[in-house]
């Protein structure tokens, strides 16, 4: 048949998209992604999309934060070179909790950012995986795998009911690339 | 949640007619796209020569120490310090707007939350400098840190406030960076997928790889809370640490346990000002008076003069307290601020930092853009006042009266000054030229339930109530962004 690889529905609106994805489900298309300028909340359910674990891998991250503060100052104020202020004892736990906090935010930031960056494999310089320029601007876009779904007109009849103003069929995956 | 209504009673955080996403974006993006009008040159080369100034005197101080600046034996600290701590306060109402707002999903953050959170990076940048320049041997500023060394290893002293804002205030700067920059890539990816060329490429790198799907949207909206969870004690933390760097001294007038919560709310209160100061031009200059409205402007001065009433109920607990301990040295110390030789930057401090905030009662000063603006400046200018008070006057007369002394500020020291305000303004001013001011993913978000449009059709629609649809038109006369003429032709 036809080169086509994606079939794109384009909406203008967020409820229509919802729609939309209700309406491909129920004729049992599959959908690859959904790429919108702005957050869509409960999209991931529809999709069937798994609760990130981001928020354990911060708490992890910020755990350890608090653990290297404290076994740092113990060590330097504690084991390594004691102070003798008027007698008072080395270990003033009261004292290292600033420290102890300030390194859980750090570590906890910096930890948690690193993962979502690793996991959604963005940084700086990486080629733009974009399969169309105005998902970032005013469009809401299904991308649909034309191979996996190989009854184009069918798609585009669904999608055409569901409110998409702009059905395209791209024969490359990223437009960003050219 | 994009179909979710809200009340009708609510006043609309975003204004004009036809908005769409595709507005929304060529809206915010138009200083960003176009060439720069004069207005922004003019600013620009004001600021640029600022911070060129402000290059000059701190060359000039690390060649020749601080010697040049006005201390003396007895006034070890002054324009440094007062400087330092107005900056990072500054800072502070970025981070509330950001985090504290986030978590109490105060929606009308989303859109001043970009350029507070960037005041804040350079607030706090400005803030640091003055640390590193204070040092004396700036070369050496690296001793602040607990690393092995030959003395040992004699390690920092973890005791020490001063040790502990070395972490808090590079910890607060980089989370701050972290989640702005986080915050920005949707928008910088917008502004990549609209530009052709170099601007392409540029801004293909900055944007990390963005593309809105459906699963680094979840993540993206994880991190920002959690990021804003952890900021809200963070920012709180932080000035807390400031007053303990004076809090934890035996100087009476800093030796108190009041300091923390009233540095936190002055920190607020000189913070929003800023905000006010800057996003009233901005907002005029680069015609974002449909997404900053009336309702935002009058919600910071709610906050300016909350705030603004917790630091004068501080100011006066201090001198209450100062009376009622019965320690002499404490009770001379307020005698002196208060009628001593710097009674004028006591009195200045009072009149701008309590009772000028107070016209904010008055609707029609509150809802004045004029009036918004020039109290602003007066509250920045009272706050730098209120950290001078602080540090100067419970120094200048210490315990012994051979060494009383008056601080007279060198030539250096205010062009320091003077010149920090340059390079805050400068780092500003370009910020405004190549990301967006407004954060546009989030103003979209509003788009559906809270501009005035929606509401306007829901009323047209008759889907709400009609005294509370009246009610609702009645609030917006004071929107500015908002014609009333066809208002004016109903009634």
């Amino acid at each position: 048949m036809s080169n086509t690889k994606y079939i794109l529905g384009h909406f203008e609106d967020p409820d229509d998209l919802m729609h939309g994805i209700d309406k491909l489900h129920e004729n049992n298309v599959s959908i690859y992604d959904v790429f919108t300028p702005m957050p869509i909340h409960g999209i991931e359910d529809k999709l069937g999309i798994k609760r990130s674990r981001l928020p354990k891998v911060a708490f992890l991250f910020g755990i350890t934060g608090t653990i290297t503060a404290f076994s740092m100052l113990y060590f330097m104020l504690v084991i390594d070179w004691p102070m003798n202020i008027g007698g008072k004892p080395a270990f003033a736990f009261p004292d290292f909790i600033p420290v102890m906090f300030e390194l859980t935010v750090l570590f906890c930031a910096f930890g948690m950012v690193g993962t979502f960056f690793y996991a959604t494999h963005l940084f700086p310089g990486r080629a733009p995986r974009v399969m169309d320029l105005r998902a970032t601007n005013d469009r809401f876009v299904i991308a649909i795998d034309a191979k996996e779904n190989p009854y184009p007109t069918k798609i585009d009849d669904i999608l055409k009911d569901a409110g998409a103003v702009e059905i395209k069929h791209n024969e490359r995956k990223y437009v960003s690339y050219e | 949640m994009s179909s979710h209504h809200e009340s009708i009673l609510r006043e609309p955080l975003v204004t004009g007619q036809n908005i769409t996403y595709a507005k929304v974006t060529h809206d915010i993006l138009v200083p960003v796209e176009n060439k720069p009008n004069k207005a922004w040159w003019i600013g620009f080369t004001i600021a640029a020569l600022g911070a060129l100034l402000w290059v000059v005197a701190v060359s000039y101080t690390f060649w020749f120490g601080i010697g040049t600046w006005g201390l003396n034996k007895t006034v070890g600290w002054a324009w440094d310090i007062t400087g330092f701590v107005w900056w990072v306060g500054i800072g502070h109402a970025g981070t509330l707007i950001s985090a504290v707002l986030l978590l109490f999903r105060q929606n009308w953050r989303n859109s001043i939350n970009r350029s507070a959170e960037a005041m804040t990076i350079f607030a706090v940048i400005c803030a640091a400098t003055y640390i590193v320049s204070h040092m004396g041997r700036p070369w050496l500023a690296y001793w602040a840190l607990p690393l092995p060394n030959q003395f040992g290893s004699l390690w920092v002293n973890f005791n020490s406030p001063l040790v502990w804002d070395v972490f808090a205030i590079s910890t607060y700067f980089s989370v701050s960076l972290v989640f702005w920059y986080t915050g920005l890539l949707p928008d910088i990816a917008t502004i990549r997928d609209r530009a052709t060329g170099l601007r392409r490429r540029i801004y293909s790198v900055l944007s990390f790889g963005w593309n809105g799907s459906v699963k680094s949207w979840q993540r993206f909206e994880i991190v920002s809370l959690i990021l804003a969870g952890i900021s809200t004690p963070l920012v709180l933390s932080v000035h807390t640490i400031v007053s303990m760097d004076f809090a934890t001294s035996v100087i009476p007038g800093w030796h108190t346990t009041i300091f923390p919560p009233y540095f936190v709310a002055g920190a607020i209160f000189s913070g929003f000002a800023m905000v006010q100061t800057l996003l009233l031009i901005a907002r005029k200059v680069l015609g974002f008076e449909n997404y900053i409205t009336m309702f935002h402007i009058e919600s910071m001065n709610k906050i300016i003069i909350l705030t603004g009433s917790i630091v004068g109920v501080a100011y006066l607990t201090e001198l209450f307290i100062a009376w009622y301990s019965g320690a002499e040295y404490e009770q001379y110390a307020f005698l002196n601020r208060v009628s001593g030789p710097y009674w004028w930057a006591y009195w200045s401090m009072m009149l701008c930092n309590v009772i000028t905030p107070q016209l904010f009662w008055f609707k029609k000063l509150r809802t004045s853009i004029a009036a918004s603006w020039i109290l602003s400046i007066v509250v920045n200018i009272g706050m730098w006042f209120e950290r001078f008070v602080i540090i100067v006057t419970s120094l200048h007369r210490d315990y012994l009266p051979s060494s009383w002394v008056m601080f007279y500020p060198s030539v250096i020291d205010v062009c320091i000054f003077i010149g920090s305000i340059g390079v805050f303004f400068t780092l500003f001013l370009l910020f405004l030229r190549v990301l967006p001011a407004i954060a546009m993913a989030e103003v979209k978000l509003l788009l559906k339930s809270s501009s005035d449009q929606a509401k306007q059709k829901l009323i047209r629609e008759d889907a709400v109530p009609k005294e509370q649809a009246a009610y609702y038109q009645e609030s917006l006369n004071k929107f500015d962004s908002i014609s009333h003429e066809s208002e004016y032709a109903k009634s």
